[in-house]
């Protein structure tokens, strides 16, 4: 009579799911291309955000080769490298850590993770990711466009991004500012979806507080991100009113070339204060799923409770929240009310204190625990390491005082590399090799994975970490070249070389990476169900991959939480969320 | 920018209620068995389609509440010069009251299981949103041939880019009211239909309250409450 208990409570979903609510695909084409399977638009999610993110390495290499040896590629000018620079970070930070986590892992894991069949609204979910792909094309079209892409830096400051003598102003940035405009919208669609899936389409038993920590972090993460994104919106509509309709009102009264401009009276200061309302909350969105998903990943491969479960819980909605009252930290020189910048200091050092909760929960959940250096646990371990290293710099960068003169040096530049594109990429190839098993029945190879490792988690310090130094000498970011500089010694250029020769090494480890995802597609060996023995609701799929609709007949019904590793006195060393209490305790409960 | 720390303070209030009827403070660890035994912190019981537009709602209503600190804030530079709002925007106003209450009156009629009276109040509604549509463009055209153009005054441009955001919200609300009107011809089933009824008077309501905040700002109605908010905070 154990099932008793579980007919008849409200609002929980029925074990069986009436056949017409699944979307049922009919030919080969609603099943790959315009599919509505959440399994497969994480799929194409992740294909094209790596296809994009790839032409941004590219982009990098191009920024090495002119910095290590300036004058040596004539292939390369000034307004060049303000595109690469420019287009380098946008696709970065939007087009492929954002579309990575949230479309990507967000799509696959929600449902799995909960226990749903799909996402609430797979339509939407389908369009979302066509309008994603629009975006990106229409970014990748700029390009090819009369004067290339923009050059205005990723930030877009007006006025100089829509002047002339910025590159790319007649194409560039009207396309860049469409097309960061559709990436808003097709995201609004999935983040409504992820955020409706979670709340809705838990399987029973499945509670707030049973839900594995990724789902946790792309959760608060999506909510971020549909509450900053507008901003975003409402600075990039107002920006394209500026460059083609000629309104002010972020262009100020200027000379262009020779002429006075027909703007007048617009703030700057305004776009700015827009751009970092979303800018700031976009470097947690991207965060707070890696936190999430990383503490699965030392979880699982320590075969160890996280340590501090609820503690982690709070910690992701507090940072959540606080990440919006901080945007002004990135603002300290643009000349806004000098005294606001105390308040952000404050609530910046704050900030720290949920996020250094996470970093020891993490620390403390490796303490002792059976730790398998499997490949994704090595990139977990990278991603703790690399994120203390950026988090700390933060601290700096955070108070006034320090950043005033750091501002613009290259020491910036080695903080948000560290602590937003180093760590969360990290996280993203550790989750790839902890989930791939899952999405294609077939381990990565291990010693390719290995290789991979090592040469990005090196190179990345050998990249990053002198360029801190270079920084402290006072080496500006966004220059073209550095010619004879008084105050930068020679060995500054030496230096600069040799990040540029480890840039490229890593750059093309990553090569061996992609190839390990085709090769291993076909020569991978077979993995199972559950090759890491793990305990959250994707592994017990009936099959893998896991056929449309993830659940065969019944849905999983959730017992406990995510993370019984190693429980005292249990058969095995881990104890999926769906298996029964066993009977001994099941009557010892009644009776009390 | 303080618009919108408020409009989050008010979202973070909600959401800090609701997760504290979630049992955060539960120890999952110590909590094995079977659903039922730990109440609180189940799944939703509404319907996914309500409270994705109640999302949705949050979402555009931070977008709104973004334009309207940028308006704030650029007011207070010396080259803003009112604009006079044309006579024709309360006409339109009460337009789009009429247009909530129809599709109002059509969620009582489907409440009530009564086809015809959902029928009329959806076309009633979908009618006199258009001809609210029609009169904002006609307000552009009268503003435009006085001489008022988009890019003469920063309030101009507020003026053109707001009433252009808020149509854009209608126009996409009408294709939903279209789709449930169409199926609704078909001869769907009432009560199959109710949500769909429902949602599109949720959003009429809201899209009509927006535009009431909006008119108060475009007409200055609210200057002094701004400048009131603007003493209090600094």
């Amino acid at each position: 009579m154990v099932d008793v208990p579980y007919e008849g409570i409200p609002g929980i979903p029925p074990a069986e799911v009436p056949d017409v609510e699944l979307y049922h695909p009919r030919s080969w084409w609603t099943r790959y291309v315009f599919s509505q399977d959440a399994k497969v638009i994480a799929i194409q999610y992740s294909l094209t955000a790596t296809a994009i993110g790839l032409v941004a390495l590219v982009l990098s290499w191009l920024m090495r080769l002119q910095l290590g040896f300036p004058g040596t590629f004539s292939f390369i000018d000034a307004n060049q490298y303000l595109q690469f620079i420019t287009m380098h970070g946008m696709i970065m930070v939007i087009y492929l850590l954002t579309a990575l986590f949230l479309g990507g892992f967000g799509n696959y894991l929600i449902p799995l993770m909960v226990g749903a069949r799909d996402m609430v609204f797979p339509y939407v979910n389908m369009l979302s990711y066509w309008i994603y792909l629009l975006a990106v094309l229409v970014l990748a079209s700029t390009f090819f466009v009369p004067g290339g892409p923009t050059g205005a830096g990723w930030t877009l400051y007006p006025p100089q991004a829509i002047l002339s003598g910025t590159p790319g102003q007649d194409w560039g940035i009207l396309l860049m500012l469409a097309s960061l405009i559709l990436f808003i919208i097709g995201f609004t669609m999935g983040g409504l979806n992820y955020v409706v899936t979670v709340l809705q389409a838990r399987t029973r038993g499945m509670t707030l507080m049973r839900l594995p920590l990724t789902v946790w972090g792309i959760f608060t993460a999506t909510v971020m991100a549909l509450l900053a994104f507008p901003a975003l919106f409402v600075a990039s509509v107002m920006l394209l009113f500026d460059r083609l309709l000629g309104t002010s009102f972020f262009m100020p009264a200027l000379l262009e070339m020779g002429t006075l401009s027909k703007h007048g009276g617009g703030s700057p200061l305004l776009f700015q204060h827009l751009f970092w309302f979303f800018g700031h909350p976009e470097v947690y969105i991207v965060a707070l799923p890696a936190f999430g998903i990383v503490s699965d990943l030392i979880s699982t491969h320590a075969r160890k409770n996280i340590f501090g479960y609820r503690m982690m819980v709070w910690a992701i909605v507090a940072i959540g929240a606080l990440s919006f009252i901080v945007w002004a930290h990135h603002m300290y020189v643009s000349g806004m009310f000098p005294q606001f910048g105390y308040f952000f200091a404050t609530t910046t050092l704050i900030i720290a204190i949920p996020t250094a909760i996470k970093v020891y929960n993490w620390v403390l959940t490796l303490w002792r625990g059976d730790i398998h250096l499997t490949v994704p646990m090595l990139f977990a371990l990278g991603f703790i390491v690399t994120f203390v290293n950026g988090g700390l710099t933060g601290l700096f960068l955070g108070n006034v005082v320090v950043d005033v003169p750091l501002s613009d040096t290259m020491f910036v530049v080695a903080h948000f590399h560290m602590v937003m594109g180093v760590a969360p990429i990290m996280v993203v190839l550790g989750a790839i090799y902890h989930w791939y098993p899952k999405v294609t029945g077939r381990m990565l190879n291990e010693a390719m994975g290995k290789f991979h490792f090592w040469v990005t988690f090196l190179g990345a310090y050998l990249i990053f970490f002198p360029m801190h130094y270079l920084g402290l000498l006072g080496v500006p970011r966004r220059y073209f070249e550095l010619l004879d500089t008084t105050f930068i010694p020679s060995s500054a250029h030496s230096l600069n070389a040799f990040i540029s020769v480890v840039a490229l090494i890593v750059g093309f480890s990553q090569m061996v990476f992609l190839f390990n995802l085709v090769w291993s597609l076909f020569k991978g060996e077979a993995s199972g169900g559950n090759p890491w023995r793990a305990t959250t609701l994707e592994w017990q799929t009936p099959e893998t991959p896991p056929a449309h609709g993830n659940w065969g007949k019944e849905l999983p019904v959730v017992y406990r939480w995510a993370y019984d590793y190693s429980v005292p006195g249990a058969a095995e060393d881990f104890i999926p969320q769906n298996q029964p209490p066993r009977a001994t305790q099941l009557v010892q409960g009644a009776a009390s | 920018m303080s618009a919108i720390i408020l409009f989050l303070a008010v979202l973070a209030v909600i959401a800090g209620w609701w997760l504290s009827q979630q049992r955060l403070t539960a120890k999952p660890w110590l909590e094995e068995g079977p659903a039922g035994d730990f109440p609180g912190g189940d799944a939703i019981t509404w319907p996914a389609a309500k409270i994705g537009l109640g999302v949705f709602l949050a979402v555009a209503s931070a977008l709104f509440i973004l334009f309207i600190s940028a308006y704030s804030m650029r007011m207070s530079v010396v080259d803003w010069r009112p604009l006079p709002v044309p006579r024709l925007l309360w006409v339109n106003t009460g337009v789009l009251v009429l247009s909530s209450v129809a599709l109002q009156w059509s969620y009582v009629a489907a409440r009530r299981h009564d086809t015809e009276g959902v029928m009329i109040g959806l076309l009633a509604g979908g009618a006199s949103a258009v001809i609210f549509l029609a009169g904002q463009l006609l307000a552009w055209q009268r503003l435009g041939a006085a001489g008022y153009f988009v890019a003469s005054n920063p309030s101009n441009s507020f003026f053109y880019l707001l009433t252009a955001v808020h149509g854009l919200h209608l126009t996409g609300g009408l294709v939903a009211l279209g789709r449930t009107s169409a199926k609704m011809w078909r001869g769907a089933e009432i009560a199959d239909m109710r949500l769909s009824v429902e949602l599109c008077a949720i959003y009429w309501h809201f899209l009509l309250l927006v535009w009431l905040v909006l008119l108060g700002l475009l007409t200055g109605w609210t200057d002094d409450f701004i400048d009131i908010c603007r003493q209090l905070l600094s």
